[in-house]
C-alpha cells in the first residue's frame, strides 16, 4: 500500500523548512545502509517526503591510482571496487584490457570465469536478499542466506587463497587452474543449491509479513528504469529484459542454456525474487560450464608489462548488480592514461530519490536494500 | 507501616524473580535462536553456556554511565524505572498456586491489564529525554502500538472473566474448566499476539526496529539502564506468559496446591518459546500494518470470542 502525502500549506521556520517536518540523517553509520550511506530524510510523520542519498563516504580515487600502476597492478584495485563481487570488477577490466592490447584468452579460461563469475553472482544475490531480509527484520533468514554464501567463499578461497578479494582474473587468463577435487565439490553445491533456494523461497517469500513489507513498495516502472539507467536486477524487477549475457553474450555463454528472470510489478519483492531466480539459474549454467570445460591452458603468454597501443576501449559485463563497463584510455605507455568505471551500483542508488517519498521510514530502508548498492562501487 | 514494609519485600522479591528470569530468559532465547539460525549460541560461560548472561550482567554493572550531553538528564535517568516499575508491579496478582497469589485482590484481573500498560509513560520519556530522532520516532511508535494493543488484549481476557464471574484471579483459577481451553482458544491467539505486541518485542518490534530506527526509544542507553529496558522485557514476556498460561491454559487449576506452580511455570516457559520462535522466524511489520492488525483484525476476533462466550454462558 501506497501512502500519500496531501499538499497542504506547510507552516515553515526562519531558515524555510517545514516546521511539521522531521529530517533524519541515516547514516552513513547505520544498521541498515549496506556501507557507508547517508541518506537525509524528510519525514512528515512516519511518511517520507523527501530522501538525498549522499554518497563519497568510501571513496578511495581508485580510478586515479590506477593511472600511476601497470596494467596488471591495476587488477587488485578493481577488487576494492564491488567487494562483494570482486570477480566481476575484476574481469570487466581485464576485458577492456585484453581488448586494448588485442589479448586472446584461452578456452578454459572463459570457462573458469563463467563459473567463478557465477557463483559469485549466487554468493552476491545471498548478500542481497539476505540483508534485505535484515531490514525488514527477518534476521533467520539472513544468516540462511549467508550460509550458502559461506560455501561459495570457502570454495573460492581455495581457488585463489582470498575470502573476498580474489584477484582472480588477469589479463590474458585467470591466475591458477582448478584446484584438485574443487569440480566435485562445485558439483555437490550446485546439485543442493535449489533445495537450499527452494526453502528460502518458502521461508521468506512465502510469509505473509514479508509480502506485506515488500509488495507495492518502491514501484519502478520500466520506462523509469531504462530512463534512469537502471540494469541488473533492478531492471529485470520492472520487466526490462535486459541481461548483457543474453543481448551482448560475451565470452562463451552464448553455448549455455539459461533464462533471465523477469519481474512484472517493479515493486521490492520483485527485485528481490527475480535476484533468487538468477541464483538458480546461475547454478544451472555452472553446471553446464563444468560439463563443457576441456582441460587446457588458462592463461594467455601476457607480458608483465603490457603496453598497448595508443588509443582507447571500453567492456562491459552483466555483474551482479548491472551492467559494469570499463573504459581504458592508453597513451601506449605501460600504465593506463585514464580509467572510468560504469558502475551500475551508482546508477541504481540515485533511484532511492524517486522511489522512497510517499513511503514510511520503514519502506525506505527496503527500498534502499532492494537496490542493493555496494559503496565500494558507488564511491570507487 | 506494616504495609510499606510489606511492599519493600514484595519489591526486593519481584526485582529478584525478574532478574532471575532475565538471566535464564536472556540465555533461552539466545539458545533457541541460534538453533533457529544454524549456529550454537553460548556454549563457553559454564556448562551450556548457562552463565554467559552473568558474565553480560557483570560487564554491564560495570559500564560507564553515559548520558548524552544533549539529552534532559533527569528524565533520561529515570525512564528505565518508569518502565520497569508497573511491569514488576504487574506480577503481583499472578495467581501461582490455587488459592495463594502475592496479592489477592478483587479487580486483579484489571489491574494485570491496566498497570503494565503504565510503561508506555517510561517508554515516551525515554525516547523524548534522549533528543534524538531515532528515538524519538520510537517513543511515539511505542506510546501508539502499546496503547493500540491493550484493546484486544483486555477484550481477549474479558472472555475468561466472563466464564469465571469474577475480576479476582484467584476465582478464576477456582472456576477454571479444561473445555475452557477449546472455548478461549481465539482468545489466547489474541492474547499471545497482543502481548507480545505491548512488550515490543518482534515482529512488533517497530519502537526499536534495529534496521530502521538503531536501537529506537533506547538507542542512548548503555550499561546498567539499557539492562533495565532489557529486564523490564523479559520481566513483562514473564508475567505476561505466567498471567497467559494462569487464566487460559488453567497451570495451578491443573494440580491442587503447591505443585501447581510447577506446572504454570513449565506452561509459561512453554508461551515464552513460542513467543521466542516467532520473534526468530517472522519479519518485522510496518506502522500502519502494526496499527491495521491491532484493529482490523485482533479487535474484531476478540469480540468475536466474547461474543461466542455470551452466547455459551447461558447453557452453562
Amino acid at each position: 500500500m501506497t501512502l500519500t502525502v496531501e499538499s497542504r500549506q506547510r507552516v515553515t521556520d526562519a531558515r524555510g523548512s517545514a516546521i511539521d517536518e522531521l529530517v533524519v540523517n541515516v547514516g552513513p553509520s547505520h544498521p541498515s545502509t549496506h556501507g557507508v550511506c547517508r541518506v537525509i530524510a524528510h519525514l512528515e510523520g512516519e511518511i517520507v517526503t523527501k530522501a538525498d542519498p549522499v554518497i563519497g563516504y568510501l571513496h578511495r580515487g581508485i580510478e586515479k591510482m590506477a593511472e600511476n600502476r601497470t596494467y596488471l597492478q591495476v587488477v587488485p584495485l578493481t577488487d576494492r571496487l564491488d567487494y562483494v563481487g570482486s570477480m566481476y570488477a575484476n574481469w570487466a577490466y581485464c576485458r577492456s584490457v585484453e581488448r586494448l592490447a588485442g589479448i586472446t584468452v584461452p578456452e578454459r579460461a572463459e570457462y573458469l570465469r563463467v563459473i567463478t563469475c557465477e557463483l559469485q553472482r549466487i554468493a552476491s544475490h545471498m548478500m542481497a536478499i539476505g540483508s534485505s531480509a535484515a531490514d525488514t527484520g527477518a534476521s533467520t533468514m539472513f544468516l540462511y542466506a549467508f550460509e550458502v554464501r559461506e560455501r561459495i567463499i570457502e570454495m573460492f578461497e581455495e581457488l585463489c587463497g582470498s575470502r573476498l578479494t580474489y584477484n582472480y582474473v588477469r589479463p590474458g587468463g585467470v591466475s591458477f587452474d582448478l584446484p584438485e577435487g574443487w569440480v566435485d565439490l562445485c558439483r555437490t553445491f550446485c546439485e543442493g543449491l535449489t533445495d537450499k533456494l527452494a526453502e528460502m523461497d518458502r521461508l521468506f517469500f512465502g510469509n505473509v509479513i514479508t509480502r506485506g513489507r515488500m509488495k507495492g513498495v518502491g514501484v519502478l516502472s520500466a520506462e523509469d528504469a531504462v530512463g534512469w539507467g537502471a540494469s541488473g536486477p533492478v531492471a529485470r524487477g520492472s520487466g526490462v529484459d535486459w541481461d548483457l549475457r543474453k543481448d551482448d553474450a560475451y565470452s562463451v555463454y552464448p553455448r549455455f542454456d539459461f533464462e533471465v528472470p523477469l519481474g512484472d510489478a517493479g515493486d521490492c519483492y520483485d527485485r528481490a525474487r527475480v535476484r533468487l531466480f538468477e541464483s538458480y539459474e546461475s547454478g544451472t549454467i555452472v553446471m553446464q560450464a563444468l560439463e563443457q570445460m576441456e582441460p587446457g591452458p588458462v592463461n594467455a603468454p601476457v607480458s608483465r608489462l603490457i603496453a598497448p597501443r595508443a588509443g582507447e576501449a571500453y567492456d562491459h559485463i552483466e555483474s551482479a548488480r548491472g551492467s559494469l563497463g570499463v573504459y581504458l584510455v592508453s597513451d601506449g605507455s605501460p600504465r593506463p592514461y585514464r580509467m572510468k568505471v560504469r558502475s551500475p551500483a551508482f546508477c541504481n542508488l540515485a533511484l532511492l530519490k524517486v522511489l522512497a517519498p510517499g513511503h514510511t521510514l520503514s519502506d525506505l530502508v527496503v527500498i534502499l536494500g532492494s537496490l542493493d548498492p555496494v559503496f565500494g562501487e558507488v564511491d570507487r | 507501616m506494616s504495609g510499606l514494609l510489606l511492599g519493600m519485600v514484595y519489591g526486593l522479591a519481584a526485582g529478584l524473580l525478574i532478574a532471575l528470569a532475565a538471566l535464564f530468559g536472556v540465555w533461552w532465547e539466545r539458545k533457541v535462536a541460534a538453533r533457529i539460525q544454524l549456529r550454537y549460541g553460548p556454549q563457553e560461560q559454564g556448562p551450556y553456556g548457562l552463565l554467559q548472561t552473568l558474565a553480560d550482567t557483570l560487564k554491564l554493572l560495570l559500564k560507564e554511565d553515559i548520558t548524552p550531553t544533549r539529552a534532559q538528564v533527569g528524565l533520561f535517568r529515570v525512564a528505565p524505572l518508569i518502565v520497569f516499575t508497573p511491569i514488576a508491579m504487574s506480577l503481583a496478582v499472578v495467581p501461582f498456586a490455587a488459592g495463594w497469589a502475592p496479592l489477592d485482590i478483587e479487580v486483579g484481573m484489571l489491574y494485570f491489564l491496566a498497570v503494565p500498560s503504565l510503561s508506555v509513560i517510561g517508554v515516551l520519556v525515554a525516547g523524548w529525554a534522549s533528543r534524538n530522532t531515532y528515538a524519538t520516532i520510537g517513543g511515539l511508535r511505542g506510546a501508539a502500538q502499546m496503547v493500540s494493543y491493550e484493546v484486544p488484549r483486555t477484550l481477549a481476557v474479558l472472555s475468561v472473566v466472563l466464564l469465571a464471574g469474577s475480576l479476582r484471579p484467584l476465582d478464576v483459577i477456582a472456576a477454571w474448566r479444561p473445555w475452557w481451553v477449546p472455548l478461549n482458544l481465539i482468545g489466547f491467539v489474541v492474547y499471545l499476539i497482543a502481548s507480545i505486541a505491548e512488550l515490543n518485542r518482534g515482529p512488533f518490534d517497530l519502537p526499536e526496529a534495529e534496521s530502521e530506527l538503531v536501537a529506537g526509544y533506547f538507542a542512548d542507553y548503555s550499561g546498567i539502564r539499557w539492562a533495565i529496558f532489557m529486564m523490564a522485557e523479559y520481566g513483562g514476556m514473564l508475567a505476561s506468559s505466567l498471567f497467559g498460561a494462569a487464566v487460559f491454559l488453567g497451570g495451578p487449576a491443573l494440580i491442587a496446591g503447591p505443585a501447581g506452580v510447577v506446572v504454570l511455570v513449565l506452561e509459561a516457559i512453554a508461551i515464552t518459546t513460542l513467543m521466542m520462535w516467532v520473534k526468530w522466524t517472522f519479519p518485522r511489520m510496518r506502522p500502519d500494518q502494526l496499527m491495521g492488525t491491532a484493529w482490523k483484525v485482533l479487535t474484531p476476533l476478540a469480540l468475536v470470542q466474547l461474543v461466542l462466550v455470551g452466547v455459551v454462558l447461558p447453557w452453562l
